[in-house]
C-alpha cells in the first residue's frame, strides 16, 4: 500500500501532500522536513530506493522518489509494493502530468494543485493502485473537465450523456506513446 | 533556508506577467488564488509569510460564513483553504464549509468539496459523520461522476462505525455496467477489508465475482483484496492458484488488449501483483507450487532486459521461485537472473540484486559465494544505501570465521553513517554479531582467545561510542551480563574482564567527556566489579578517575548513580576512603533523593569495610538471586506493629473505595468496623510461627499478586543476593572465593599481555597488500570463508533467534552431580527418586546406602505388625490396588538392588509391599484417588520413622511426609523443618499438627512450587525428637522437575503470541523414535506421555507443544524433523527451564 505521496521543490516546498494514513498535522509537516532531508542529500546517479526514515515507520517502509528538474516525486509505501513497479508508476503520474498541462511544470503545480489531486484520484486511490494507463487516466480526467468547460451543464446530464462522451474520445486515443525520461520544462528562471 | 526560496520566488510576478508560458497562461490574472500566491512569493521571511496567511485566512473565514457567498466563490476559497493548509496553516474552520460544499455543490463545486473533505480530515474526526448522508445520495446518483467521487472519498477515509450505512450500496455497484465503478467499488470495499474485516466477510463470493470479471482492470483492482487476503490465510485460497496461473498464462502471452501494454510489456503491474499472490501460496506447500512452475518458466523466458519494468516482474518472479517449494531447474535460471541484477551497471537494478541475494542466501550461500567479487564492489560503493544493503547481506552469511571482518566493514560503515535509523540498527547487529561467535569462537580456535577477548572489547567500546545514547538499552544490559556470567572458563572469564578494566581506564584517561552516557555507565559498572582484578591498580587511583567523571558538567544523574555505586565498591584502603568521603560530602546534599541516597552509602561503607565486605562481596558466584517476595521476614515486625496497635494494612485500591464509602453518610452510629479487623488479625499472627510460611498472610491485606502468576517476579540477575528470607544475608563463602581469585600470580598476567600482543599482530586482516585488486580478493576469501564448507555454514536467518546468543553454563549437569555426591555422603538415607509420571515407573540410578537399608527394614517390619493389627489397612488394600500394581515393579527392583548391595541381609520384599500399602492408606482421603509415587522412607530418629511420597495434582505437587511413631508412648509437637534452594514449600493449612501417638502415623503436607528450574529439585529437611537426648537428624527428597509440568492447553493463534514474547530460549538436537512409520507423531506422542506435554498442533514435518511449570509459567516447545533428528526449540519467561526440560526430553526418548 502507498501510505503517502510527496511532492515538493528542491528547496523543500510542498507542492502536493496526499497522506493514505493519518497523521497529525505538525506529524505531517515533520514528515515532510525529514523526508526532504533525506531525498535532497542524494546525488543523482544514486540509487531511487530510501529505507529507513523514522517517521513514517521503521524497516517495513521504503522510500521511492524521482527527481525531475525542479521537483522530487516522493512516494512512501509498505513491502507489498514493488520498488520497481512503483518507480514506473512515477513515471507514467509524471507523464499523465505533462499530457493534461502541455508540458508541466512547477507553476502548474503551484496554480492548478486542485487539478493534480484529481489526477492523482485518477491513479491511485486511497492508497492503492488503479489506474496505470496514462490514456485511460487522461480520458478520465478530459471527462470531468469538460463537466468544467460547459459549467456544470453536463453534470445534470444524464449518466448515458456523459459516458457516451467518455466513449466517444475513448477509442481515438493514441496508444503505447513513449515519451522516455521526460524532464519537466521550466522557464529559464532561476530554479524554483 | 525559506530565506532562499523566498528570494528566488521574488522571481515570480515578471514569471507571471509572461503569458506566453503556458502553465501561468491558464491563469486569471484575476483570481484570488494567484493573487495570494505571487503575494506569498514577494515576501522575505517566514515571520511575514505567517502573517499573510493569517490575514489570508481571516478574509477566508469571513466571507465563507457569510450567506451571500455563492457556492461558485466557495469552491475558489475552498481552493484557498486547502492551499493553506498544504503550507501547514490549520484552517479548522473551513471543514465544515467543505462539508457543506460536498453536500449542496453541483458537479464541478462538489468535486472540489470531496477533496477539501478528503485533505482536511481524518477517518477519526467527528464531522466526517455529516458527510454520510451525502456520500449515501451521491451513491444513488445517476451522474457518473459524482458516484466516482463518493467512491473515491470513501477509500479515502470513511468513519469506521458508518460502513454498514453504505455497504449496501458499495455492494450494488459491483454490478454496476461501467467498468471503472466497479473498480472503485472493489477497491471501496478492500479498503474496508482493512479497517473493519469482519464487516465485509459476508460478500467474499463477490470478490470472486470480480476476480473474474470480463474488464481486466476490475480483475487487477480485486488482487489488492486477494494478496491482503491470501497473505494472512494462505490455505483458505489454495483452491484459486489454477485461476491465478491461468491469468498469469493469459497476461504473459499477451492475450490482454494491446490498452494494458506498459512500454509493450503486458500488464505488468497485474503480473507483479500475481506473482505476490503466487508467492504466498506456494510456500511450503510442493503441490501447489507444481501448479506455477510452468509459468513461472515462462514468465522468466518472456521477459526481456530491455525496461525497468520487465526487471521489477523478473525479481518478482525470482523472489517467487525462491519462495515456494523448489525446483532445481527454476532456482539454476533465477540464479542467473540475480546474477544479472547484482552485475547491472544500474544502480537501482544493483540495489534489489543485493535484496534478491539477502533474501536468497538463506537458502542458498553459495550464490553469495559466486557474487563475491561484486559485493565486495558494493561494499565501497559511493552510494550508502546500497553500502547497507551489502553490510546487512554479509550480517546474514556471518560465521565463526568471517566475524571479525564483517563487524569491522560494519565499524567501518557505523563511522561515516550520519542516519540515526542505520546506526542504531547497525549498532544492534554489531553487538549481535560481537556477542554470539565468543564461544564457538574460543572452541575452534582456543589460543587464540585472547585474542578475541581484546576483539571483542575493543568493538564494543567503538559500539558503545557510536551508539550512543540512541542504541537499544538491552545491549548495554546484555553486555554486563555475559562479562558477569562469563564462558565456560573461568580463566578466559579472568582474562576478558581484566582486558575489559585496563582499556577502560586508558580510555578514561583520555577524554571521557567525549563519551556518550550508556558508555560511561559501563565503565563504571565495570571498573566497580572487577578493577581488583589488576592489582597493580590502586582503587584510589580509580577513584579520582571516577571522581573526574562525576564533575563533567555533562554527566548525567543516572550516570552519577552508576559511579557512586562504583566508588562504594572500590573504597578500600586509606586513600580511597579519603577520596570517596570528599565526594559524598558534595552529594550527599544534592537535590536529587537516589543520588543522596547512593552519597550516604558511600559515606557508611566508606567508614565501615566489614559491612561493605558483606553487603557487596566481591566475585560471589551469580547464583540466582533469592527474593522473598511476599516479604515473610517482616512478618515479626508487622505482627509487632498489629499488636501494638497499628492498623493492617490495606491495598490502595481497597483504601480507595473505602474513602469513597466514607464520604456517603454513615447513618449507623458508632460501627464497629475497627476492632473487629484487628482482632483477627493479631490472632492469624500468633498461629504462624512456622519460618515456611511462605505468603504471610500476616500483613492482613488481600493482596497475593506477586506468587499467583509467577511471571510477574523481578528479574535481577547479575545483582547481589543481599536481603533473603532471614533479613540480611551473610555471604559464607565470599571470603574463600575472594581469596582464591586474587591468587594468581602477577608474574602470569604480564607474559600473557604479551601473547595477546602477539596473536594480535598475527590477525590475517592486517596484512597490507599493494595491488588493490589483491587486496579485494583477500577480502573476499576472508568475508566468505567457510561458506564453501556445508558443514561450518551458520546463517542468521532472519527468524533466527535474537536472543539466542550466550551457550550458559550447563547448570542442570552440575546439580546433578552435585546433588548424587550429596547423596551418596549424606549420613542419612536418600530416598529413592522415582520419575513416577501418569504411573510409568521410570527407575532412577540410585544407590540406597546400608543405613537406609536397615531403616526400612526396621520402618517395613513395623508395618507389618501393624498391618496385622489393623484390619482397616486391608480396605485400603483392595482401593489402592491399581497404585500399587503401577509402582510394583520398580519395587522388586529397588529391593533387588538392596540385596545385591548387602548380601549379608535378607531380602524384605514381603514386608516391604505391605508397608507401602499401609503408609498408602495413611493419605489424606483427598489426595488418596490421585496417582502418587512410591513411598520411600527418609531416615529414622530414635522411635520415629520418616516416609515420604508426593502427589500430582493438577494444579500443584504436594509432598506428603509420614512420621511413624513405634515406641510406646505418645510423641508431642515433632519440630520438623523443611527447606529447598529450588523449591518453594508450604505447609498445607489444613493438614492437622497433631501428637504422634504411640504405634501410628502422623501426616504432614507440604505444597511445593518451584521457584527455580533445575533438572532435579530437592528439598532437605531436618527433624528432632523431643523424647530422650536432643538429637536432630538431616534428610532430604528429591524429585524430578517433570513432577511439576503439567500439559497446557492453548490455541495454534496463542502459541504464536506467546511464543515472541518469551526471551529464554535453548535448542537442541533430539533423537527420533525412527521405527514409527510417522516418527515424529511418535516421537511427540511419547513426550506427551513421558511428561505430559500438550501437543498443540503437527503440520507436516513440524511439530508444537505447550506445558506449564506449577504454577502458571508456560514453556513452549517447537519441533522439527530435519536429518533424522528432531530439532527442539523451547522456549519460555523462565530462565533454566527450557534447559531443563530438553534434558528430560533427551532421557524420555532415550529411555524409550
Amino acid at each position: 500500500m502507498i501510505k503517502a505521496i510527496l511532492i515538493f521543490n528542491n528547496h523543500g516546498k510542498p507542492r502536493l501532500i496526499r497522506f493514505y494514513q493519518y497523521f497529525a498535522e505538525d506529524m505531517q509537516q515533520q514528515i515532510i522536513r525529514e523526508t526532504f532531508h533525506l531525498v535532497s542529500k542524494r546525488d543523482d546517479n544514486v540509487c531511487n530506493f530510501l529505507e529507513g526514515g523514522s517517521l513514517i515507520g521503521g524497516s517495513d517502509y521504503k522510500l521511492i522518489y524521482r527527481h525531475y528538474a525542479t521537483l522530487y516525486f516522493v512516494f512512501c509505501v509498505d513491502s507489498s509494493e514493488s520498488e520497481l513497479g512503483i518507480l514506473d508508476l512515477i513515471q507514467v503520474f509524471v507523464e499523465t502530468l505533462d499530457k493534461c498541462f502541455e508540458n508541466v511544470c512547477e507553476l502548474d503545480l503551484i496554480f492548478h494543485m486542485d487539478k493534480v489531486h484529481y489526477i492523482l484520484q485518477e491513479v491511485v486511490m486511497g492508497g492503492m493502485v488503479l489506474e496505470t494507463n496514462m490514456n485511460e487516466i487522461v480520458a478520465q480526467v478530459e471527462v470531468q473537465n469538460r463537466m468544467e468547460k460547459s459549467e456544470g451543464g453536463l453534470s445534470a446530464a444524464p449518466a448515458r450523456a456523459v459516458s457516451a462522451v467518455k466513449n466517444m474520445n475513448l477509442p481515438d486515443m493514441p496508444r503505447n506513446i513513449n515519451i522516455g525520461d521526460i524532464n519537466i520544462k521550466v522557464p529559464s528562471l532561476s530554479p524554483f | 533556508m525559506s530565506d532562499v526560496v523566498e528570494k528566488t520566488l521574488t522571481a515570480l510576478p515578471s514569471l507571471l506577467s509572461l503569458d506566453s508560458q503556458p502553465g501561468a497562461a491558464k491563469l486569471s490574472s484575476t483570481s484570488k488564488l494567484g493573487n495570494l500566491i505571487r503575494g506569498i512569493t514577494e515576501l522575505t521571511s517566514k515571520h511575514e509569510e505567517e502573517k499573510l496567511i493569517q490575514r489570508e485566512l481571516a478574509s477566508i473565514k469571513e466571507q465563507v460564513s457569510s450567506p451571500n457567498t455563492s457556492m461558485r466563490q466557495m469552491k475558489e476559497l475552498m481552493v484557498r483553504a486547502i492551499y493553506c493548509e498544504s503550507l501547514g496553516y490549520e484552517a479548522s474552520f473551513s471543514y465544515i464549509h467543505a462539508i457543506k460544499l460536498a453536500q449542496q455543490g453541483a458537479g464541478l463545486e462538489k468535486r472540489v468539496g470531496y477533496l477539501a473533505v478528503s485533505l482536511f480530515l481524518n477517518e477519526n474526526h467527528e464531522l466526517l459523520l455529516l458527510l454520510v448522508n451525502t456520500v449515501l445520495k451521491d451513491l444513488q446518483s445517476t451522474n457518473l461522476i459524482e458516484v466516482c467521487m463518493a467512491l473515491t472519498v470513501v477509500s479515502q477515509m470513511f468513519p469506521k462505525d458508518m460502513i454498514p450505512a453504505i455497504l449496501p450500496l458499495v455492494e450494488e455497484k459491483l454490478n454496476h455496467p461501467k467498468e471503472i465503478i466497479r473498480r472503485k467499488a472493489v477497491l471501496a470495499l478492500y479498503k474496508f477489508y482493512l479497517i473493519a474485516p469482519n464487516q465485509v466477510q459476508h460478500i467474499h463470493n463477490k470478490f470472486r465475482k470480480a476476480l473474474c470479471d470480463k474488464d481486466p482492470g476490475v480483475m487487477t483492482a480485486s488482487l489488492h483484496i486477494y494478496l491482503q487476503m491470501i497473505q494472512e490465510n494462505p490455505e483458505g485460497y489454495k483452491d484459486l492458484t489454477a485461476s491465478f496461473v491461468t491469468i498469469l498464462k493469459q497476461v504473459v502471452g499477451g492475450k490482454l488488449p494491446i490498452d494494458f501494454n506498459y512500454h509493450s510489456v503486458p500488464a505488468p503491474w497485474l503480473q507483479i501483483q500475481l506473482l505476490r499472490i503466487l508467492s504466498f501460496l506456494g510456500k511450503n506447500d510442493q503441490s501447489v507450487s507444481e501448479l506455477m512452475y510452468e509459468v513461472l518458466d515462462e514468465s522468466l523466458q518472456r521477459a526481456e532486459m530491455n525496461h525497468n519494468i520487465t526487471y521489477a516482474i523478473l525479481y518478482e518472479c525470482v523472489r517467487c521461485i525462491y519462495t515456494i517449494h523448489p525446483k532445481s531447474e527454476l532456482l539454476e535460471k533465477a540464479a542467473q537472473c540475480i546474477g544479472n541484477f547484482v552485475l547491472s551497471p544500474k544502480i537501482n537494478l544493483k540495489y534489489l540484486g543485493l535484496k534478491a541475494l539477502t533474501y536468497v542466501v538463506q537458502q542458498d550461500p553459495k550464490l553469495a559465494l559466486q557474487h563475491q567479487m561484486t559485493i565486495i564492489e558494493c561494499l565501497d560503493h559511493p552510494d550508502l544505501i546500497i553500502k547497507r544493503e551489502t553490510l546487512e547481506l554479509l550480517f546474514r552469511i556471518t560465521n565463526a570465521q568471517n566475524v571479525m571482518v564483517i563487524v569491522e566493514k560494519m565499524l567501518e560503515f557505523l563511522r561515516v553513517s550520519t542516519d540515526d535509523y542505520t546506526t542504531i540498527d547497525l549498532v544492534g547487529k554489531v553487538a549481535e554479531l560481537a556477542e554470539k561467535y565468543p564461544s564457538e569462537y574460543r572452541q575452534e580456535k582456543g589460543r587464540f582467545s585472547i585474542f578475541y577477548n581484546e576483539w571483542f572489547i575493543e568493538t564494543m567500546n567503538t559500539v558503545f561510542s557510536v551508539g550512543g545514547d540512541m542504541m537499544q538499552p538491552d545491549i548495554p544490559n546484555s553486555f554486563l551480563k555475559l562479562l558477569s556470567e562469563g564462558f565456560d572458563c573461568v580463566e578466559d572469564d579472568r582474562k576478558l574482564r581484566l582486558f575489559a578494566v585496563d582499556s577502560y581506564i586508558s580510555l578514561l584517561h583520555g577524554e571521557p567527556g567525549k563519551l556518550p552516557q550508556r558508555f560511561l555507565q559501563v565503565i563504571s559498572w565495570v571498573l566497580g566489579e572487577y578493577s581488583h582484578l589488576r592489582e597493580e591498580l590502586e582503587p584510589a587511583s580509580v577513584l579520582r578517575l571516577l571522581e573526574k567523571l562525576l564533575d563533567m558538567k555533562q554527566t548525567s544523574s543516572e550516570t552519577k548513580n552508576w559511579v557512586l555505586m562504583a566508588m562504594t565498591k572500590l573504597c578500600v584502603g586509606g586513600a580511597s576512603v579519603s577520596v570517596a568521603q570528599q565526594v559524598s560530602e558534595t552529594y550527599i546534599s544534592s537535590m536529587d533523593t537516589v543520588l543522596r541516597q547512593r552519597a550516604q552509602e558511600l559515606q557508611h561503607f566508606g567508614q565501615d569495610s566489614e559491612v561493605r565486605t558483606r553487603v557487596l562481596p566481591r566475585d560471589t558466584d551469580l547464583e540466582p538471586l533469592e527474593v522473598d517476595s511476599s516479604l515473610s521476614f517482616l512478618d515479626g515486625f508487622v505482627s509487632e506493629a498489629l499488636a501494638a496497635g497499628a492498623a493492617p494494612y490495606k491495598p490502595p485500591h481497597q483504601r480507595q473505595e473505602e474513602l469513597a464509602q466514607a464520604k456517603a453518610l454513615s447513618l449507623e452510629p458508632y460501627g464497629l468496623s475497627l476492632p473487629i479487623s484487628m482482632s483477627s488479625c493479631s490472632i492469624a499472627d500468633r498461629q504462624s510461627p512456622t519460618p515456611l510460611s511462605m505468603s504471610s498472610g500476616l500483613s492482613g491485606d488481600s493482596t497475593d499478586l506477586s506468587h499467583k502468576g509467577g511471571s510477574t517476579t523481578l528479574k535481577l540477575d547479575g545483582v547481589k543476593r543481599v536481603w533473603g528470607r532471614e533479613g540480611y544475608l551473610v555471604q559464607r563463602e565470599s571470603v574463600e572465593e575472594t581469596a582464591q581469585v586474587e591468587v594468581p600470580s602477577p608474574l602470569r598476567s604480564p607474559s600473557q599481555q604479551a601473547e595477546a600482543n602477539g596473536s594480535h599482530s598475527q590477525t590475517p586482516t592486517q596484512t597490507p597488500t599493494p595491488e588493490p585488486e589483491q587486496e579485494k580478493q583477500q577480502l573476499a576469501a576472508s568475508l566468505f570463508f567457510g561458506l564453501s564448507s556445508q558443514s561450518s555454514v551458520c546463517l542468521m536467518g532472519k527468524s533466527g533467534p535474537t536472543s539466542h546468543r550466550f551457550r550458559r553454563k550447563a547448570k542442570g549437569q552440575g546439580s546433578i552431580s552435585g546433588a548424587t555426591e550429596q547423596t551418596s555422603s549424606s549420613l542419612v538415607s536418600s530416598p529413592s527418586t522415582v520419575d513416577n509420571l501418569l504411573c510409568d515407573n521410570l527407575l532412577d540410578s540410585n544407590i540406597p546406602s546400608e543405613l537406609s537399608v536397615s531403616s526400612s527394614k526396621q520402618t517395613s517390619e513395623l508395618c507389618h505388625g501393624l498391618t496385622t493389627a489393623n484390619g482397616a489397612c486391608d480396605i485400603e488394600t483392595k482401593l489402592n490396588d491399581s497404585d500399587i500394581k503401577g509402582s510394583d515393579p520398580s519395587l522388586s527392583e529397588d529391593s533387588g538392588l538392596v540385596a545385591a548391595d548387602s548380601e549379608d541381609m535378607n531380602p524384605h520384599e514381603d514386608p516391604e509391599r505391605p508397608k507401602d500399602l499401609c503408609l498408602s492408606s495413611h493419605l489424606p482421603a483427598e489426595l488418596s484417588g490421585l496417582c502418587h509415587s512410591e513411598i520411600s522412607p527418609l531416615c529414622s530418629i530414635q522411635s520415629l520413622d520418616l516416609s515420604a511420597c508426593h502427589v500430582q495434582k493438577d494444579d500443584s505437587l504436594v509432598l506428603v511426609i509420614f512420621i511413624q511413631n513405634s515406641s510406646d508412648s505418645a510423641i508431642r509437637q515433632i519440630p520438623l523443618d523443611l527447606d529447598s534452594d529450588e523449591l518453594e514449600v508450604s505447609r498445607v493449612s489444613d493438614s492437622p499438627v497433631e501428637d504422634v501417638r504411640s504405634h501410628d502415623v502422623a501426616v504432614y503436607q507440604y505444597s511445593l512450587t518451584v521457584k527455580r528450574p533445575s533438572v532435579h529439585v530437592e528439598v532437605v529437611g531436618t527433624v528432632s525428637c523431643p523424647v530422650g537426648t536432643p538429637q536432630t537428624v538431616r534428610f532430604s527428597y528429591k524429585l524430578p522437575l517433570t513432577t511439576f509440568i503439567r500439559p497446557l492447553t492453548l490455541s495454534t493463534e496463542e502459541y504464536g503470541t506467546m511464543w515472541l514474547a518469551f526471551s529464554h530460549d535453548t535448542k537442541q538436537n533430539l533423537t527420533l523414535i525412527s521405527d514409527d512409520p510417522e516418527p515424529l507423531t511418535a516421537t511427540l506422542s511419547v513426550l506427551k506421555r513421558k511428561l505430559q506435554l500438550h501437543v498443540v498442533e503437527i503440520i507436516g514435518m513440524e511439530g508444537i507443544l505447550a506445558c506449564r511449570l506449577l504454577r502458571d509459567r508456560p514453556c513452549l516447545m517447537h519441533c522439527r524433523v530435519h536429518a533424522g533428528a528432531l530439532a527442539v526449540w523451547l522456549r519460555s519467561p523462565v530462565p533454566d527451564l527450557p534447559d531443563c526440560l530438553i534434558y528430560h526430553c533427551q532421557r524420555a526418548l532415550q529411555e524409550d
